[in-house]
């Protein structure tokens, strides 16, 4: 009974250690074997499993990771470059430091490497790696004889990457439209790309994927707090109580039903997650692909469809100084 | 159930991160009470920050000087400057009494202190054999600076409306402002093509934002606006890397000025005249002015600024008189008037007690080793 009581908890208070590493199960034929035996470390058990590796590393995972290394490091000695390769101020500015895609006079052409070249080398390096990764999770998914839907949600997050670095620079017709490589730097882009294009927040998809962004978090804290909540009746043991409802399953049901009407079951509760997750990058990918292609600026947009609000005056209105005649321009 | 044990490695390490932790919390907020003032209708998020504590410390920043007691104006042509003195070019309409007054105050308002105790005060601009001559090359400055203050109380009332200028605005008894300006081109050589961005950016409040955003729109008039007028695609060139260097502009504004982005905009459309307060429009004039200032009196200084590159030979305080890239006279933006206030030295309307300012000639001077002032006038 202690060990179940104690079980609600924040960090997992039981450390789950068998023996001996466990390997795994058999790898059909075809596969690599896997790396290394394995090993256990306290703190990782405080967080999850206290088991590190064997890890399956495999041609997709090797290839996957070189082209990664490649295009981390392409934009590391970029930044380096930008700074005259002095150590210190990499060091001290590398939040601020960037690899910027091609200029605009460039459009769709391979620019010269140091105006936009090496992003876009380094672009096809990253994507390569990221595709490599997503035949990776799939195919692993496949030998072990599970469904494949973390790849198909990891694919959801590649369609917003390729939307913003690829496909919607293409339907503008010019790499200059993607995204920079940095850590700040993206951050601004992200914020001067809302208002260039007449504020983001009254484009809809853009609406519909904060609505799945945050009702991810929310049905998450939903879904921990049941499952932690319901541990004193093993609760945790979630798969078995899909198909044999259990006094834990009825509880959590009860108390969401008291609560608001409606409850999930043990099992629809993770398609609930699943979906919002997915749907967050799905929507997202859709208004910014919208954004410059079909829409310069959705505020005026919106205005246009009714939607954007308005306000009574304050002030008395003011008129744009640049087309009174005769005004200082 | 096992207590954990850490090393001692560890819990250094942990230690260490507290405190990295506890440091950036520390710095990056500001104490409160930080208080809310509503500027626009409910529901838009326009309002301004303030916290009594800053309040205070601006306050103390932006105590005027003492004024001169005043002097009277001239009661005949003998009384007045330009038949008292030689060489007398921009100040000659003010009588005596009012010159030696403007003088006084000038000298309190721009050279330092230190100079000025060691009695200094008037050879900073003048060699004390000949108070005449142009030799020291502070005067010919001084002479284009006293044309340069009277333009704007003159020409600039949409900008600066009644309130008007004085030297003090700019140097607070600093021979250099504390906040201007040179242009910094990026011209890189090698791996990384020039991008005028990503680095520490101080003109941007330390964002990655272009880092010069005055020379293209407060030197040259390169176009502010990349907002599009109607929401189909096609008309609007510009692109995101562009905008970003209104974005740094507009972030030297908000900074320079001590106000949020909502003072001048409805930041649900920033573009939107009609929905903007009417800060938005002096803010306008406010542009154009510094980039009139910055063609006519400035950037035409800048070789007699780059002779003495570090001020008055004998004195040689401050910083340096002109950009390291090109050797360029410091010029200025938003920030060397306001200085963090959205109306310089808190609206206290300093010139009223100065009307020497107004009376001072804009013909060109003769001895002003000045180049021909740029040209520069659209948007």
């Amino acid at each position: 009974m202690s060990a179940v009581v104690v079980y609600q908890n924040i960090f997992t208070r039981i450390q789950v250690r068998p023996p001996e590493p466990y390997p795994g199960v058999p790898l059909p034929r075809g596969d690599a074997a896997r790396e290394g035996g394995g090993g256990f470390v306290h703190l990782f058990g405080r967080l999850g499993d206290a088991q590190v590796g064997p890890i399956y590393l495999g041609l997709l995972g090797v290839v996957s990771i070189f082209f990664g290394t490649l295009a981390f490091v392409i934009i590391g000695l970029n930044m380096l470059a930008s700074v005259q390769w002095d150590i210190i101020q990499f060091v001290r500015q590398l939040f601020w430091l960037a690899l910027e895609p091609p200029l605009a006079q460039h459009g769709l052409r391979f620019p010269p490497m140091r105006e936009g070249g090496w992003w876009l080398v380094t672009g096809f390096f990253l994507t390569i790696s990221i595709l490599l990764w997503w035949a990776r999770t799939y195919r692993r998914a496949i030998q072990l004889g599970l469904g494949t839907h973390v790849a198909w949600a990891f694919a959801a997050a590649i369609w917003l990457y390729l939307v913003l670095g690829f496909i919607r620079p293409i339907a503008m017709g010019s790499w200059s439209e993607a995204v920079p490589f940095g850590i700040f730097p993206h951050l601004d882009w992200t914020a001067a790309f809302s208002i260039r294009y007449g504020n983001l927040f009254y484009n809809p998809f853009h609406a519909l994927s904060i609505v799945f962004l945050y009702g991810s978090t929310l049905l998450f804290a939903m879904h921990g707090a049941t499952i932690l909540a319901l541990g004193r009746y093993g609760g945790e043991r979630e798969i078995e109580l899909i198909v044999d409802r259990g006094t834990a399953a009825e509880r959590g049901a009860l108390f969401w039903r008291w609560c608001m009407g409606f409850n999930a079951s043990f099992e629809s509760i993770h398609r609930w997650a699943w979906w919002f997750a997915v749907l967050c990058p799905l929507t997202g990918g859709i208004g910014i692909l919208l954004t410059g292609t079909v829409v310069d600026n959705w505020y005026l947009w919106a205005v246009e469809r009714g939607f954007a609000p308005e306000y009574p005056q304050l002030w008395a209105p003011v008129l744009d100084p640049a087309l009174v005649q005769g005004a200082p321009r | 159930m096992r207590p954990l044990k850490l090393s001692w490695t560890w819990q250094a390490l942990i230690a260490i991160a507290a405190l990295l932790v506890g440091y950036v919390l520390v710095t990056s907020f500001e104490r409160p009470p930080v208080s809310t003032a509503q500027i626009g209708y409910r529901g838009t998020a326009m309002q301004q920050l303030q916290n009594p504590r800053t309040v205070r410390q601006v306050a103390a920043r932006n105590v005027l000087p003492e004024a001169q007691p005043p002097a009277d104006p001239p009661t005949d042509d003998a009384d007045k400057a330009s038949a008292v003195y030689q060489n007398v070019q921009v100040l000659g309409e003010l009588s005596n009494a009012q010159f030696l007054r403007l003088m006084q105050a000038m000298t309190e308002w721009v050279v330092p202190a230190a100079i000025r105790e060691e009695g200094n005060g008037c050879n900073y601009c003048h060699n004390p054999e000949n108070l005449a001559s142009d030799e020291i090359y502070t005067k010919v400055v001084a002479r284009r600076m006293l044309q340069m203050t009277r333009t704007i109380n003159e020409d600039w009332t949409t900008h600066v409306a009644q309130t008007g200028v004085t030297c003090y605005t700019c140097h607070r008894g600093n021979a250099v402002p504390a906040n201007v300006w040179t242009t910094f081109t990026d011209n890189r050589s090698g791996l990384v093509g020039p991008t005028g961005q990503n680095r520490v950016a101080p003109a941007a409040n330390l964002s990655s934002l272009p880092y010069d955003p005055f020379t293209p729109f407060l030197l040259n008039d390169q176009d502010i606006r990349n907002l599009s007028t109607t929401w189909h695609p096609g008309s609007n060139p510009d692109n995101i890397r562009i905008s970003e260097w209104t974005y740094s502009l507009m972030v030297h504004m908000s900074q320079g000025l001590g106000v949020n982005c909502t003072f001048c905009h409805n930041s649900r459309a920033f573009g939107s005249w009609e929905q903007s307060p009417p800060q938005r429009l002096t803010a306008w004039h406010g542009i154009r002015m510094a980039r009139a200032v910055n063609n006519t009196y400035m950037q035409p200084l800048s070789q007699t600024f780059a002779a003495h590159p570090w001020g008055p030979e004998q004195y040689m305080n401050g910083p340096r008189r002109v950009g390291e890239l090109h050797a360029d006279a410091l010029k200025v933006n938003c920030a060397t008037c306001h200085q963090g206030v959205n109306k310089p030295l808190l609206g206290q309307p300093m010139l009223r007690d100065y009307p020497e300012l107004g009376m001072v000639n804009r013909a060109p001077p003769r001895t002003a080793a000045a180049e021909p002032a740029a040209q520069a006038s659209r948007n």
